[in-house]
């Protein structure tokens, strides 16, 4: 029997390191055109519906970048505490509690603190986003407690706060009892690009909550590439103990990295409710911090590849509605193609620690 | 080279302008898009619309022609995907759930030429027009199959959120039950979805264990039916006909039938003339029904409930009193009804309803 066999590589492959994910994306494009040929399309056609489509216009461009914001965000929080192998699941809630806290400030203060209003919202948010992982960091820094358990509870406990506050104490009186906040007045708010001047993107949603994503891009870099602390992370996670020996101590890597990676979903919280939202709702689930985790792992956790890994996820969605509209195919081959990317990234994964060998005939084999 | 340029040119425009006159006469086809909050699916609300839809496009034929967009979330998603269809060329959109309310103003804003259709809205524009059906009618009817069918005298309700349209619903199902069995009540779990079988199932299933014995739903799948079959009681079908679902227990179904209505909207619309006006029908306008009556329950009822459904398709208010609240004082005085103000922010539970309303202190 001619065959393949796995063997284990002396060192993970660098190349391999970069090849994986690329291999991932190109090997979910093809079983792509084989899906859409499947439903009875065009493959090209639809293809072109998923993947060109939606960036065809400013709006699409626009919204492309609001969806890809909040991931990229969160991810880039994501990557520095996996780096670290602190496996924060629960972004998601820790968004939620950014987005509450945010809330709190605007429908109590809007009326009174004008142009103070959004930056308060702002550090108000990356606040409740640290507060929230900080329970987790402190359940697995006191009780060894598993911080994927902690933070994953927790965004249910995020979310039932958040219902209780929409159904009582925060709820629009005006609203005939539905479950949501007053509507945000305008200092509440990020202006959109297109009122500050940025014709290009006229009638469109972007805003300047965007700046905030592009300016965390860099400073998670060099956080993570060029400081101490980020160099204590690294070895942390890769070599815990190495670590151990430098008196480098566990716990502390712990609340770097659940403080950061809450503080960056918070973030993507306050951007979310002072931006499209503009109000808070117990509907708000994007689950954007579930899917940022697709985006840290396929960014390998590098800080500079969340941004594309992000872009790439937000396009999935739009792509799924494209094609929804123009073809009338089910929404949910959006979830398809996360799947299919999540599931050959994994395999591809295996790529980096292992080669693959052809293997020996048994009978040549037991020979030797 | 030039010349043929030119001739192609030449071409072209008499193309476009015959192209123009043959719009002037056959028109292209209206272009409709419908926005969907759950799966288009085989039951529930999602459906229903769904339902409309196509009788629609059955009755005009090729001069519409609508596509869709399910399962958006009513979340910052929805305005982009209400922008899109509006960018599309779509002249008329629907956007057929509450959430999708503000979403909707602020897109029909920058697209004053689209008309936006928001079904059971409270906010409207010059664009922006509000339709909803009278759900507690049917609910009332039920009712009043529930107060025949029940042996142990307790009515179970699974609500979604504590809103007037719910809230009306469990006070119309509990009043049409009390207009035979005075001894009723009812209870209601609340599950703060509108749509999550696992959950439907349990409020279910808490309701049949305090002694519940006639269901019914203000949520979007057939789970709570299924349980009553299941636990060997009775329900009935919402927004859809779910007999299928569980034949035994399902005593009718209360649907909603859009199709009249989009089918209206849409000739308005051909004729030039969008129609602009708030419109909340009912059984009378033909916007929804109890149907798929169980031949189980006893003719007396059913003649009852025929009877009924005769006088609210003439014009009898549900919500006419003498109408009693959960303390037993009157709401209602006899002779007056709620006036459609009223219905649409009440915010108390009538006498038989058991438990507080989430939300009142």
């Amino acid at each position: 029997m001619i065959g393949f066999e796995l063997v284990r590589r002396a060192a993970p492959s660098q190349a391999m390191q970069v090849i994986a994910p690329l291999q991932a994306v190109l090997l979910t494009l093809l079983a792509g055109l084989g899906l859409f040929a499947l439903l009875g399309q065009d493959p090209l056609h639809a293809f072109h519906q998923f993947f060109i489509a939606p960036l065809s216009t400013p709006n699409g461009v626009s919204e492309l970048l609001l969806k890809a914001s909040p991931l990229c965000l969160i991810g880039l929080g994501l990557a520095i505490a996996y780096r670290a192998n602190v496996w924060n699941i629960g972004a998601e809630g820790q968004m939620y509690i950014g987005g509450v806290f945010a809330t709190g400030l605007a429908i109590h203060y809007q009326q009174q603190w004008g142009a103070f209003m959004l930056p308060s919202m702002i550090v108000a948010g990356a606040l409740g986003g640290m507060l929230w992982a900080a329970l987790t960091a402190w359940c697995r820094a006191r009780f060894h407690a598993s911080e994927i358990l902690v933070s994953l509870m927790l965004t249910y406990v995020a979310n039932l706060l958040i219902k209780y506050l929409v159904f009582g104490p925060w709820q629009d009186p005006q609203a005939n009892n539905f479950p949501l906040t007053v509507a945000f007045e305008d200092n509440a708010l990020f202006p959109l690009l297109a009122e500050l001047g940025w014709d290009w993107f006229e009638g469109t949603r972007l805003n300047l909550s965007i700046v905030i994503t592009l300016l965390a891009i860099p400073l998670a870099w060099v956080f993570s590439q060029r400081t101490f602390a980020g160099f204590q992370l690294a070895v942390s996670g890769s070599a815990p103990g190495a670590a151990r020996y430098a008196g480098y101590k566990e716990s502390r890597a712990v609340w770097i990295a659940m403080l950061m990676s809450g503080a960056a979903a918070g973030l993507a919280g306050v951007s979310e409710v002072a931006g499209p939202i503009g109000q808070l709702n117990d509907r708000w689930t994007p689950q954007y911090g579930f899917t940022a985790i697709i985006v840290a792992a396929l960014a390998r956790f590098n800080p500079l590849a969340v941004p594309v890994a992000a872009l790439l996820m937000a396009l999935l969605y739009l792509g799924g509605e494209s094609v929804q509209i123009e073809l009338q195919l089910p929404k949910s081959i959006s979830e398809v193609f996360q799947g299919l990317l999540l599931m050959f990234l994994l395999g591809s994964e295996v790529l980096v620690r292992f080669r693959l060998r052809r293997r020996v005939s048994a009978a040549r084999g037991d020979g030797q | 080279m030039k010349r043929s340029r030119l001739l192609g040119v030449a071409l072209a425009s008499i193309a476009l302008s015959v192209g123009a006159l043959g719009a002037a006469q056959a028109a292209d086809p209206l272009k409709m898009a419908f926005v969907y909050v759950g799966p288009v699916g085989d039951g529930g609300w999602t459906f229903a619309h769904d339902l409309g839809r196509k009788a629609m496009e059955k009755a005009l034929g090729s001069k519409v022609s609508t596509s869709f967009v399910e399962n958006v979330p009513e979340s910052g998603d929805a305005e982009r995907v209400i922008r899109d269809l509006a960018t599309k060329g779509n002249t008329i959109i629907l956007t057929t759930s509450f959430g999708y309310m503000d979403s909707t103003l602020k897109v029909a804003k920058s697209f004053p030429k689209v008309e936006f259709y928001h079904a059971t809205g409270f906010k409207s524009a010059s664009n922006v027009t509000i339709y909803n059906s009278r759900m507690y009618e049917p609910a009332y009817l039920a009712g009043i199959i529930a107060g025949h069918m029940s042996k142990t005298g307790k009515l179970g309700f699974v609500a979604s959120f504590p809103i007037p349209e719910v809230v009306r619903n469990i006070n119309a199902y509990t009043m049409g039950a009390r207009s035979v069995n005075s001894k009723i009540t009812t209870k209601v779990v609340w599950v703060s979805t509108w749509y999550d079988p696992s959950k439907e199932r349990q409020a279910a299933e808490a309701l049949i264990g305090q002694g519940a014995d006639v269901l019914l739903q203000n949520t979007d799948s057939s789970a709570t039916l299924q349980t009553a079959q299941d636990k060997g009681v009775y329900a009935f079908g919402w927004d859809s006909d779910m007999a299928a679902y569980a034949p035994k227990a399902h005593l009718a179904s209360a649907i909603e039938t859009w199709g009249g209505y989009y089918t209206k909207l849409a000739e308005a619309a051909l004729a030039g003339k969008p129609l602009k006006q708030t419109v909340w029908g009912g059984i009378r306008e033909g916007m929804n029904d109890l149907v798929n009556v169980n031949p189980v329950i006893p003719e007396t009822a059913r003649k009852i409930v025929a009877a009924k459904k005769a006088e609210i398709a003439g014009g009898m208010q549900v919500f006419t009193g003498p109408i009693m609240g959960q303390d037993g004082s009157v709401k209602v005085a006899a002779g007056k009804s709620l006036t459609d103000k009223e219905i649409d922010s009440v915010n108390w539970y009538v006498e038989g309803v058991e438990g507080q309303l989430p939300g009142q202190k």
